[in-house]
């Protein structure tokens, strides 16, 4: 992407200042020098000058520019990486000022104790589900989106609208229609002679409540994606596997399947990363995190809740990130080779 | 007859497979399906924060309120300052998401038209600041703000998130795409970088600044991590932190009238600002997935 052809024309003119940059660089004495140095043709010296001068003059002015925001991005992204390393190897509690080493103990801790093997299994569920979910239903509704049919950017944009808002609000309008004496559901279950269970109190029901909500509000944007992908076949390959016969299941295995892998497995990473950090609806639905305790909002309780274990907060959100991390390599590395695809 | 059976072929092929009964059943029934999926929780929020207690607290629904009354969110702004959450939310709001195009704007120019050593690494320093995800910078972020007396002030709320690696990208891109050509006479002008970040890029990026906008402020109104950690005075809350205090207030039984009062005040302005401009925002969001 970093070579596209519109790049290409920029690139090829700024290559000869760079490389005028690093000489300049390496000979500023000689520069100077060179005024006494007879066998330079002086106009060849003047042009140096200038674009020393230039070259300066733009260094400032990027650093003037890109200073603050690349500042800002190492003081509050960079260095939390490198501090929670730290904060996991004390047993400490938020707000006290001192604090114990305890070295490797928060992760041994954490990779033995049952609680955490809980936890990472609600991770685990919850991602796999709403991943799962949301890139499938997504894919449905963008099948049904892409047929020619009426109204069908209205449907694209209402169905993309959850994703915009926020999950606190969203949260709460579906607490409420989960209400088990209120809600809309135990209303449709009591037509139907159920009674509507405890979604909030049991923990199993408590983290599939959780992952409808989440599913609700992010498969539009799977959906979005996957559209995006379906206008991108060429109608002519449809058109001609019709012409040979092929049935519509056979050509969407056929054809579709394979020629949206890349946008699935975009999809599949970016699902990941967003249900690994998904904090909004499980804060405002499961206060306590009474069977919703992921990673991110483990650590979350931890250090800001009612266990005040700010060092063991850290090393959770040490191993999410390094999870995190290896996830994002995986994803470059397909983008590098996407990239050689096309 | 037989002349118009024979004529077109080719339209009728595609009849055969795809009858009207097909389309409706194929087409329309799962898309309106999705449309109300989405579209009548959302109703459902409306016309119950209209409803009186009386018509929400039964176990004999009503779809619609029988005499609507705004008496809920009069209940929620007597039972938290909401008037207050909203105003915070909103400068919030403004100061974070002006501050942060106008970085985002002066750190794409940087990266795009200005000549430095150092550009591809600072890039790609920028493109993996985008995938750290904040939660888990929030504990040492929390110290530090805290150190400096940020705890319940405007500023500690919107510093840290100031740094824009989204935006940045975004307006790269589409930097990227300008023909040098405008560039190149604005140089034989003499134009500096200053002027020519504001007489000729801006005015012709407009629309993806406008992007990178609406992207800025749907997040920031939706923040709640860092409100919710950095904020424990309700007269600093935003909207989101505020609505958790609602509920935590109420103890076991919810007062529903006025929590969907309260998640019509969070949700609407952005449901408004995305009816408008839902094409810029949709853009916007799933650009990493149509450029990369």
């Amino acid at each position: 992407m970093g070579r596209s052809n519109t790049h290409g024309a920029p690139a090829t003119v700024s290559a000869a200042p760079g490389g005028m940059h690093e000489r300049v660089h390496t000979e500023s004495h000689g520069a100077q020098s060179s005024r006494v140095s007879v066998n330079r043709p002086p106009i060849a010296g003047i042009k140096r000058r200038r674009w020393n001068r230039k070259t300066q003059r733009d260094a400032w002015v990027f650093v003037a520019f890109a200073a603050p925001n690349v500042l800002l991005i190492l003081l509050f992204t960079y260095r939390p990486l490198i501090t929670n390393i730290y904060y996991s190897t004390l047993d400490w509690t938020l707000g006290s000022a001192s604090a114990t080493a305890v070295g490797v103990g928060n992760y041994v801790e954490f990779f033995t104790s049952p609680d955490a093997s809980n936890v990472l299994a609600v991770t685990a569920v919850f991602t796999i589900t709403t991943v799962g979910g949301a890139m499938i239903l997504g894919l449905l509704v963008a099948l049904a989106l892409n047929q020619k049919l009426k109204g069908r950017t209205f449907a694209r944009a209402v169905v993309f609208a959850p994703y915009v808002l926020s999950g606190v609000g969203v949260g709460l309008v579906w607490l409420f229609i989960f209400d088990p004496t209120y809600g809309v559901l135990s209303w449709i279950l009591r037509g139907v002679g159920q009674a509507s269970p405890q979604w909030v109190n049991d923990p199993k029901l408590a983290l599939v409540m959780v992952t409808i909500v989440y599913v609700w509000k992010n498969l539009g944007y799977c959906a979005v994606v996957y559209l995006a992908g379906l206008q991108s076949i060429p109608t002519q390959l449809m058109e001609a596997a019709a012409l040979d016969g092929a049935s519509n299941v056979r050509r969407f295995l056929s054809i579709v399947v394979p020629l949206l892998s890349p946008t699935t497995f975009f999809l599949l990473i970016t699902s990941l990363l967003s249900s690994l950090q998904a904090f909004d609806i499980i804060r405002i639905m499961t206060p306590s995190g009474n069977g919703t305790s992921t990673l991110i909002f483990d650590s979350y309780l931890q250090a800001f809740g009612s266990y005040n274990r700010a060092g063991y907060s850290a090393a959770i959100s040490v191993v999410l990130f390094v999870g995190l991390l290896v996830m994002t390599a995986v994803q470059l590395r397909f983008v590098e080779r996407k990239v050689h695809y096309s | 007859m037989s002349d118009t059976t024979e004529a077109p072929p080719t339209r009728d092929r595609p009849l055969s497979w795809q009858s009207l009964g097909r389309t409706i059943a194929g087409g329309y029934v799962p898309l309106i399906l999705a449309t109300l999926v989405v579209f009548v929780p959302l109703l459902w929020m409306m016309l119950s924060s209209l409803k009186a207690p009386g018509e929400i607290v039964t176990t004999n629904l009503t779809l619609l309120p029988k005499d609507p009354t705004l008496q809920n969110y009069a209940d929620a702004a007597s039972t938290v300052p909401f008037a207050r959450f909203f105003l915070n939310s909103v400068i919030v709001t403004v100061v974070g998401s002006t501050i942060k195009c106008i970085l985002a704007v002066l750190t794409a120019y940087a990266l795009v038209f200005v000549r430095f050593p150092f550009k591809r690494a600072i890039f790609l320093l920028i493109l993996v600041a985008l995938m750290v995800p904040p939660q888990v910078s929030v504990l040492p972020n929390y110290v530090l703000i805290a150190g400096m007396g940020g705890l319940n002030t405007y500023w500690g709320i919107i510093l840290p998130g100031l740094g824009t690696a989204f935006g940045t990208f975004l307006l790269r891109q589409h930097f990227l795409t300008l023909p040098p050509a405008i560039m190149e006479s604005a140089e034989i002008d003499g134009a500096g970088h200053w002027r020519k970040l504001w007489k000729i890029v801006v005015p012709v990026s407009v629309p993806s600044i406008a992007t990178v906008a609406l992207v800025t402020i749907v997040s920031e109104w939706n923040e709640y991590i860092w409100p919710l950690i950095v904020t424990d005075h309700p007269d600093m809350m935003t909207l989101p932190v505020g609505l958790t205090q609602l509920v935590n207030s109420d103890g076991s039984t919810q007062n529903w009238g006025m929590l969907m009062a309260g998640a019509v005040i969070v949700l609407l302005p952005i449901l408004v600002i995305f009816a408008a401009l839902q094409r810029y925002i949709v853009s916007g969001l799933t650009q990493g997935a149509v450029t990369g």
